[in-house]
């Protein structure tokens, strides 16, 4: 019998080749939140804002859209990499070998956070390289730790949508409103204030957005230790609930029959 | 010892009874033919099989096993070769198949399962690049790839031409030579009686008729047909039997006294000096007797 590790790793890689293949993935899940964060950077990551208290845009821009980069490798990818997947029928033509489903769920899980880790490391260093963006040594664990949790919540959560989406031609029909939604009322392009804040709270991206920012770039209110436990606590809960309902609504065989 | 016994075997979808009661069974090595009409129940039989589908009563089971409850040391034990799939499009066949080959223990070696479906030419190809059949070809080489005992095959020639289907009976009668046990749906006639030991005629969710090919529905007993024609001019009153005219004036018998019919007209041609034009003897052949069977 092949060792379990063994199995994952090759589904993650094979995972990997494929995702790089594929020009609509990788430009929309990878380049594209890479454009937008250059594009921001360069054009206002140098202005001091009033709303953040005099604190440059950069500061700001560089988690927010991190978070938003996160939310697409892992939500948007996963999603839509399975509803290809079940809809073609490799799903189920996976589920007639000894490949575990778990192994399968864990190679595509697997293969949006390594996209994820690169999009992070690219995002961090371009910011504190060239834009002068602060984060101090010891933030850079909790900030690990926020964005692989996160990463796993999105990710989770994708699978758990995924069941919603018919077939191919809906997916991004379907998943792009909650998911703009989402990242407007979080506050990803601007920092936002009233009523839809209590909205955002109940999201994942915004206590994402928020254990980052205030918790860990912020030179103003990150004065602790980097952790964010109320925003953690909050996005592990998303995390057991997408769980649950992945597992409960997920789908090997394709929708047309 | 049987691979595969399937006892009173019923699945329905609401109000649509797909199967009703199927019986049959198929013994380790041989290769079976399940055929019907379309919607007849053959998918959702093989479905259940291969443990995609939950039946609602009867008993089934694959190498001793309930396909409902087949783990990971059965399913190594089983190729399956579905219908209208698709592998993953962003990568090649020798790709494809390295990947599929790495969940099994014992697997066939790549390069020799793309030789034997006959993609060796197209082994550094990506999956979009391919035909039609030469994705169905990837398809039964997925299936294959796992060594399996037991293999099903749903459809496997469908799309190929005719040298990649002779090619395709090749293989699978390399593999029953090799001792894997097949169960396949065909709709070509000649598919089932290239390859099959045994046929299990599904229609209307039940079984209508089951046989070797030679002997489906009694076809080998059933009665001769002989045809043919008299040269312009010869009133077939002459003839030592009694024949039936069809509409282009050929001249036919239906008779169960084979030898001593065909010995009367035959002798008498070559007493007469007339020819018998285009004879033809034959019976049922196993189109004829599926059709009967299905009631089309």
């Amino acid at each position: 019998m092949i060792s379990d590790f063994g199995l994952v790793a090759t589904q993650l890689r094979y995972e990997q080749k494929s995702y790089w293949r594929n020009p609509g993935a990788a430009f929309f899940t990878f380049a594209f939140p890479l454009v937008l964060f250059f594009v921001l950077l360069s054009t206002a990551g140098g202005q001091r804002a009033k709303e953040l208290g005099g604190v440059k845009l950069a500061q700001y821009y560089t988690p927010s859209i991190l978070s938003f980069a996160v939310m697409s490798a892992c939500f948007l990818s996963v999603a839509l990499t399975v509803v290809r997947q079940r809809e073609d029928g490799v799903l189920k033509r996976m589920r007639g070998t000894p490949l575990p489903a778990w192994a399968l769920i864990g190679g595509i899980i697997g293969s949006a956070i390594v996209v994820t880790a690169l999009l992070s490391a690219v995002c961090v260093v371009f910011a504190v390289v060239a834009y002068g963006v602060s984060l101090p040594a010891s933030h850079i664990l909790p900030v690990v730790v926020t964005i692989a949790l996160a990463a796993f919540v999105f990710c989770a959560l994708g699978i758990a949508v995924s069941s919603l989406i018919p077939n191919v031609d809906s997916g991004p029909a379907i998943i792009n409103l909650p998911f703009f939604i989402m990242v407007f009322i979080s506050g990803t392009y601007f920092p936002i204030s009233g009523g839809l804040v209590q909205v955002a709270n109940w999201l994942p991206l915004r206590p994402f957005i928020v254990a980052l920012y205030y918790h860990a770039f912020n030179p103003l209110t990150a004065h602790g230790n980097g952790w964010a436990p109320h925003q953690l606590g909050s996005l592990a809960l998303w995390g057991v609930g997408c769980t649950a309902v992945a597992v409960r609504t997920f789908r090997w065989t394709p929708r047309r029959g | 010892m049987a691979a595969i016994v399937v006892d009173e075997l019923s699945k329905s979808y609401g109000s649509n009874h797909a199967l009703r009661g199927v019986s049959f069974s198929v013994e380790e090595g041989d290769c079976v033919a399940l055929l019907g009409p379309n919607g007849a129940g053959k998918t959702t039989a093989l479905e259940i099989l291969e443990g995609y589908l939950k039946r609602d009563a009867g008993r089934v089971e694959v190498l001793g096993t309930d396909p409902q409850h087949g783990d990971r040391a059965w399913r190594e034990q089983v190729g399956i070769v579905l219908q209208g799939t698709a592998p993953d499009p962003y990568l090649t066949v020798h790709e494809t198949l390295s990947r599929t080959s790495g969940f099994y223990s014992n697997p066939r070696p790549v390069d020799e399962v793309i030789g034997m479906v006959g993609l060796a030419d197209k082994a550094g190809s990506r999956i979009t690049k391919l035909s039609g059949g030469q994705k169905r070809r990837l398809d039964v080489a997925y299936g294959i790839i796992g060594n399996p005992r037991m293999l099903f095959l749903d459809e496997p020639t469908t799309g190929f031409d005719p040298s990649a289907r002779r090619g395709a009976w090749e293989m699978v009668s390399e593999l029953r030579t090799l001792g894997t046990t097949i169960l396949l749906t065909t709709h070509y006639m000649d598919e089932a009686q290239a390859l099959a030991d045994h046929i299990v005629v599904i229609g209307d969710g039940k079984v209508v008729g089951q046989g070797t090919p030679d002997d489906l529905g009694g076809r080998n007993t059933a009665a001769l047909h002989i045809r043919f024609r008299l040269p312009e001019g010869v009133d077939p009153a002459v003839l030592p039997v009694k024949v039936e005219l069809d509409h282009h004036g050929f001249c036919e018998i239906t008779t169960k006294e084979d030898a001593a019919v065909l010995h009367a007209l035959t002798g008498w041609s070559i007493d007469s000096g007339i020819a018998l034009e285009g004879l033809v003897a034959s019976r049922p052949s196993l189109e004829d007797t599926y059709l009967a069977l299905v009631g089309e």
